[in-house]
């Protein structure tokens, strides 16, 4: 059977499956990486009417608080720093503009691909600062430690992490909480459940009555995933299932959970659109309070000041969908991004505008 | 060669200065590889003896490395040019070469990068025939940028343009999408952990498009894909013709290897650059000869129909994915990949 015929019988079993339910049905997929890979392959159009796949907080660049985006912004523009970032913080702005219209203004801002690159450069150039912009989930902590590791072992006094890491659980707790969260169940996320291992999610299927299926990030893995949690609302359950077995094990993957333990604990952490929520994003634990930027350059993390008009917080929890934002499309664009959810490749603005964009203008006006 | 380098085995900023030491850098580098009637005399200009209308063309190259798998800043900067000559419908002719070198490159790297430009000329079939070299101090230039320009006589009786394109035109490529792109990034990422044998696609297309045009005169439109990629083309392509433009997502050929490494660096292919990839629309009914003329050229084996020009008038391009879902395609933001050509 091709891609396309298999695709074909699990819609139309999608379709069959969710008209039992009498009611449209929405899912909400917690990583952006299932995000890109459902709209480059443009499954939302193979959907049936009655079911709908809405994003949550699984963009780094987007959960990202904006107190942090100024406090990179404020260290990139200090003498002597050398800030490395990956490259999807480089155009969202704060209130001192983007690292990148930093960057030429003649800051030092370069893009790297991993942690270890940041130490490189720390390695090559001991008279700067070298700050590594450590954003992301699960999935990039384990590498951020590892960084920090490597800087202790080689006692480098330039290096540096401005420690923003968040966790995916409380997030999807702290929406759970919400009275207005419309959803049915959550489409988990392969790379971090390979990292919390599968029974993270137990509490949110136990205690919130909750489906949860962790799925594969290609096109067909990801309907099946809806497919399976379709099956679970029609049949009144909330079950946690693992659809990627070979990859995701019920346990935290020991090495990267070891390395996140051995660096960082949880501490409360300021999301977009979510708040300050307890216990949800990764501080440095007081050994390694050296290699904390905050504490190297004095910096207080300020007050969120949010772009005005920018709706992204309602996107990344499931509130509305970009096209609902007055400035999608039209003052907030890939070219000239407002929000971080039009900046980040992994962001829901950037992926409506770029590959739903026909259907912006069936909507437009409206 | 100690003259021309008396200072070791590196450019030295002299070797800019248009003195002795300039002169002997082209005596000794530049004029073996390249001699030729209309470059010989070293004149302020050359004299091209054209006939009619011709096309023009210039650009830059900043790739970085200079040398990666299949290919060079040389012979990049013969082909990218000749290949915006012969997509224009003209017969690309002649070349200029400036060089700006940045104090400290090594010789050999120059003498090789030199001897591609030249085996790539004459595999192209053009002359470069004027030029100029400048070395700048260390960091203000990255080891070696060249800008070439070119002329060509045009075709007489051929008009390419993408508003001549209709509904039910087919689009075709002449082969796999990518490698360009995915093997410079590769190589600049000497230190990661991605080994691969993927390697530059970079080639002069002449030849080839020459082949298509006599074959197909009624080719409505031709762009090499290179920055931008495939997708860059489409959607201007879209944006131009006014119509929609259909990619079937199953026909688009990718190499496994490169789609492997755009997948674990987060590229899409479809917007990754190429160096000797084509994109023809053709009437639907010359689809078939089309392909067939251009798999019987060394450079279209995997030649293929990736879409067509659909009825609807919104300008836009759309993507039919390999599961049969749909989206649009757009020209990337910005530079993906920064200096990959």
């Amino acid at each position: 059977m091709t891609p396309r015929e298999q695709m074909a019988r699990l819609t139309a079993e999608l379709a069959e499956t969710a008209q039992r339910a009498g009611r449209r049905l929405s899912y909400m997929e917690v990583c952006g990486t299932h995000t890109v890979s459902g709209f480059r392959s443009g499954i939302h159009a193979l959907m049936p009417e009655t079911v709908r796949l809405v994003s949550g907080p699984g963009c780094p660049v987007c959960v990202t608080a904006q107190r942090y985006i100024d406090a990179l912004i404020d260290l990139g523009r200090r003498d002597g720093v050398t800030l490395t970032t990956y490259g999807d913080m480089l155009r969202v702005t704060g209130e001192g503009g983007s690292l990148e219209l930093a960057r030429s203004e003649g800051a030092d801002v370069r893009v790297v691909t991993s942690s270890m690159e940041a130490i490189e450069i720390a390695r090559a150039e001991p008279e700067r600062e070298v700050v590594f912009a450590a954003v992301g989930f699960e999935t990039t902590a384990p590498a951020t430690a590892a960084a920090v590791l490597a800087a202790e072992q080689d006692d480098l006094p330039n290096f540096t992490v401005l420690a923003a890491h968040k966790l995916v659980l409380p997030a999807m707790q702290t929406l759970l909480a919400d009275p207005n969260l419309a959803i049915d169940g959550f489409l988990c996320p392969g790379h971090v459940s390979v990292v919390i291992g599968a029974e993270a999610y137990r509490p949110v299927v136990d205690e919130h009555a909750m489906p949860c299926v962790i799925a594969g990030f290609e096109p067909l893995q990801m309907m099946e995933g809806i497919l399976h949690l379709t099956r679970q609302t029609v049949a009144g359950e909330a079950r946690l299932e693992n659809l990627y077995p070979t990859v995701v094990g019920d346990e935290p993957q020991p090495h990267a959970a070891a390395l996140i333990e051995r660096v960082f604990e949880p501490g409360d952490s300021a999301w977009r659109a979510l708040g300050v929520m307890t216990e949800s994003g990764l501080d440095l634990r007081p050994a390694y309070a050296r290699f904390d930027a905050l504490a190297r350059f004095g910096l207080v993390l300020g007050e969120d000041v949010d772009p005005p008009g920018c709706r992204c917080g309602e996107v990344i929890t499931g509130q509305c969908e970009p096209i609902d934002c007055r400035l999608f499309g039209r003052a907030c664009t890939p070219v000239v991004p407002i929000g971080p959810c039009m900046v980040s490749s992994e962001g829901t603005c950037q992926a409506w505008f770029k590959y739903r964009r026909h259907e912006m203008r069936a909507g437009a006006g409206a | 060669m100690s003259h021309l380098d008396p200072h070791g085995t590196r450019v030295v900023l002299a070797h800019g200065g248009g003195g002795q030491l300039t002169e002997s850098l082209i005596q000794d580098a530049v004029l073996p590889r390249l001699a030729n009637p209309l470059l010989d005399p070293l004149d302020d200009s050359a004299l091209l003896p054209t006939d009619g209308p011709v096309a023009f063309t210039t650009d830059s190259y900043v790739v970085q490395p200079l040398e990666f798998p299949g290919g060079d800043i040389g012979r990049l900067a013969v082909c990218g040019t000749v290949n915006d000559l012969a997509v224009c419908g003209a017969r690309p002719g002649w070349l200029s070469l400036g060089l700006i070198i940045e104090e400290g490159l090594e010789l050999d790297i120059l003498r090789r990068i030199l001897s591609s430009v030249a085996s790539t000329a004459e595999e192209a079939g053009v002359h470069v025939v004027t030029g100029d070299t400048k070395v700048v101090a260390r960091g203000q230039a990255d080891g070696l940028y060249i800008n070439t320009a070119g002329v060509g006589a045009l075709r007489p009786g051929i008009t390419l343009r993408a508003d001549r394109c209709r509904p039910g035109d087919a689009i075709l490529i002449n082969g796999s999408i990518a490698d360009h792109g995915m093997a410079v990034m590769l190589q600049r990422e000497g230190g990661s952990q991605i080994e691969s044998d993927l390697e530059s696609d970079v080639a002069p297309l002449g030849d080839l498009v020459e082949a298509l045009l006599e074959a197909v005169p009624e080719t409505r439109f031709l762009r090499d894909a290179t920055r931008g990629g495939l997708a860059g083309v489409a959607a201007d392509l879209a944006a131009h013709s006014g119509y929609r433009v259909e990619l079937d997502q199953e026909s688009i050929p990718v190499r496994p290897a490169t789609e492997y490494a755009a997948d674990m660096l987060g590229f899409d292919p479809l917007t990754v650059a190429n160096e000797g990839k084509v994109v023809a629309v053709v009437p639907g009914d010359d689809a078939e000869r089309a392909v067939a003329v251009l798999r019987d050229h060394e450079r279209g084996r995997e030649a293929a129909v990736i879409g067509r020009i659909a009825d609807e008038r919104d300008g836009l391009c759309e993507l039919l994915t390999y599961v049969g879902g749909r989206r649009v395609v757009q020209k990337p933001y910005g530079e993906d990949l920064p200096r990959i050509c």
